[in-house]
């Protein structure tokens, strides 16, 4: 009876949640004296999981699992707890994830608890804490099953060294034509830059920057810091930035370290989607906008004249600190 | 081809958020109810399907008497006829267990929901209700197409999209993208008078556990005031970003 934790990997390397969900697990199976058991996919250097308390690796190699497949891999993780006698299976909330573990739940009659942000209330009864209501408000939710499924919001236990020694066994699961019936055709991912779903800081761009023509600081601002672009709901309804950029309730969500919003006003919408984000800080002309309520700190002052400045400042401090 | 589309009875997105009842229940007390907007860019793709190729179109939802009105827009915006599961929606596999009662007894080729709901933002019932039902499945639907029974679906992942193939029957989780805002539709007289003639069949739930269960909520403690920085001060933001915060 071990905690089984599916560790992601893109290109055979370990997704940074793919720690953060191994630090979880193993303060979860602290809790309920056992050790935690990870499956990777085509994952190189699996021994390192080891750091963050992972005491068995179900390593899974399979060319055929190559590329992203929902339903083969909640096949495959079903079949790992089956064979570990998993009572609680630990999960990321990447896209991938939210998408396989619908069907990983079903498939083993588990309960489905995801957007979790710490660690459980109590192991008995089984009660973890989640975010509802688009982040304007917590659940506590009991899970009542016998196997519990678990998706950990990003961002939101942190990553948690715990050395133990990490043995490494193949895993073959056995699939069937079925698990691939929906086949990838095409991925297109920005290659060369940092999404929001893993992203440290997010540098997000609202109405106020007037004109698409004018994202070159935005662009610049989130070079400067390592960060991913994002931008409200009204700047990807104008066409001005891809769909895929869209933060806020409808859109996607973002629990970043820091998130910055340039010409954002902060519809309650807007708000709800960002605000598991540590720390936000806001730059906008209108001193009434509502997103200086939510924020930590703020500039009241002109987008076009303050981002040019803090990008300076920001590439001298970062001169400093090299 | 017969689409369901499933509908969730939802708070409207600029609602307050409180609890009641010691904290264990949502505090419907003024609060305006709405299609679930992720269901709704998915009402507006079947109603393409409905005009371009022919589709019959049903909307499906799990709730109360309370949540007629939600549903009685659905088909006055132009769905054909709905379902009502009479039953409080105990968890989201539950839901999916009723929806997949609906799904085997109608025969749909399609069924369109929404990758979550806004209030409990569990995003499982459309996973959950393809598995019972051993359909394919495909979320965070952004396009579909259907020729004959081929279908091609572009889904939404972290950093970017992906083209996927696959046959009805199929279950997706759909969101914003897969028709755009401003092609969601507002009811109009006709349609609402219409509505009012369409069938609404009310459904008894089948048994199904409950897996999970909400003992109590609370709300995000209040935010201290925003430490405001002068434009003409900008390195101070820097320092602060560093020093207090320590997220740079």
């Amino acid at each position: 009876m071990s905690v089984l934790v599916y560790t992601e990997s893109l290109k055979g390397k370990f997704k940074k949640n793919a720690f953060e969900v191994a630090s979880y697990a193993y303060k979860v199976a602290q809790d309920l004296g056992t050790t935690i058991t990870a499956v990777t996919f085509n994952a190189q250097d699996d021994a390192t999981l080891g750091t963050y308390g992972v005491s068995k690796v179900l390593k899974i190699t399979n060319d055929k699992l190559d590329t992203f497949n929902a339903k083969a891999y909640a096949d495959a993780l079903a079949q790992a707890a089956k064979a570990e006698g998993a009572k609680v299976i630990v999960l990321s909330s990447s896209s991938d994830t939210k998408f396989l573990a619908p069907i990983l739940a079903t498939k083993i009659d588990a309960g489905y608890v995801p957007n979790v942000v710490a660690a459980p209330d109590s192991t008995s009864p089984f009660v973890v804490k989640r975010t509802a209501f688009s982040n304007k408000g917590f659940a506590h939710t009991e899970i009542v099953s016998d196997v519990k499924v678990i998706g950990v919001s990003n961002n939101a236990y942190g990553v948690v060294e715990n050395n133990v020694s990490a043995g490494v066994e193949d895993f073959n699961p056995s699939l069937t034509d079925g698990d691939f019936a929906v086949k990838s055709v095409e991925v297109d991912r920005v290659s060369g830059k940092v999404t929001i779903a893993d992203a440290d800081i997010v540098v997000s761009g609202g109405r106020g920057l007037k004109g698409p023509e004018n994202w070159g600081m935005i662009e610049e601002l989130a070079q400067v810091l390592g960060a991913a672009t994002a931008c409200s709901k009204p700047v990807s309804d104008l066409g001005w930035r891809p769909h895929g950029e869209h933060v806020g309730q409808t859109g996607k969500p973002v629990a970043s370290n820091l998130y910055i919003a340039v010409g954002i006003s902060g519809a309650i919408q807007h708000l709800a989607g960002v605000s598991a984000s540590k720390v936000k800080v806001v730059i906008n002309n209108d001193p009434e906008a509502p997103f200086f309520k939510a924020a930590d700190y703020g500039i009241v002052g002109d987008a076009f004249e303050v981002v040019p400045k803090l990008i300076e400042k920001l590439k001298e401090f970062k001169a400093q600190n090299a | 081809m017969k689409i369901l589309v499933c509908i969730s009875n939802v708070p409207d997105t600029t609602s307050k958020i409180n609890f009641t009842e010691g904290d264990t229940k949502f505090d419907t007390n003024g609060v305006q109810f709405v299609i679930n907007p992720n269901d709704e860019f998915g009402l507006t793709r079947a109603m393409w399907f409905k005009e371009k190729q022919g589709a019959t179109v049903h909307v499906a939802t799990v709730g109360g008497a309370q949540t007629e009105p939600t549903i009685r827009k659905a088909l006055a915006i132009g769905a054909d006829e709905a379902i009502r599961v009479n039953a409080e929606p105990k968890d989201g596999f539950f839901v999916a267990k009723q929806l997949a009662e609906v799904v085997k007894n109608g025969g749909y080729d399609l069924v369109i929901a929404g990758r979550e709901s806004i209030d409990y933002n569990g995003g499982m019932v459309p996973g959950m209700l393809a598995t019972l039902l051993d359909m394919n499945f495909v979320n965070t639907c952004i396009g579909l197409e259907i020729d004959g029974t081929q279908a091609t679906a572009l889904r939404e992942i972290d950093g970017g999209k992906e083209k996927l193939s696959t046959s009805l029957p199929l279950v997706i989780g759909g969101q914003k993208g897969l028709v755009e805002e401003s092609d969601l539709r507002i009811p109009n007289m006709r349609g609402i008078m219409m509505a009012r003639q369409k069938a609404l069949n009310v459904l008894e739930p089948v048994d199904a556990p409950q897996l999970t269960k909400d003992e109590k909520f609370d709300k995000p403690a209040p935010k201290g005031a925003v430490k405001l920085v002068r434009p003409d001060n900008v390195g101070e933001l820097v320092d602060l970003l560093h020093n207090e915060a320590k997220v740079i």
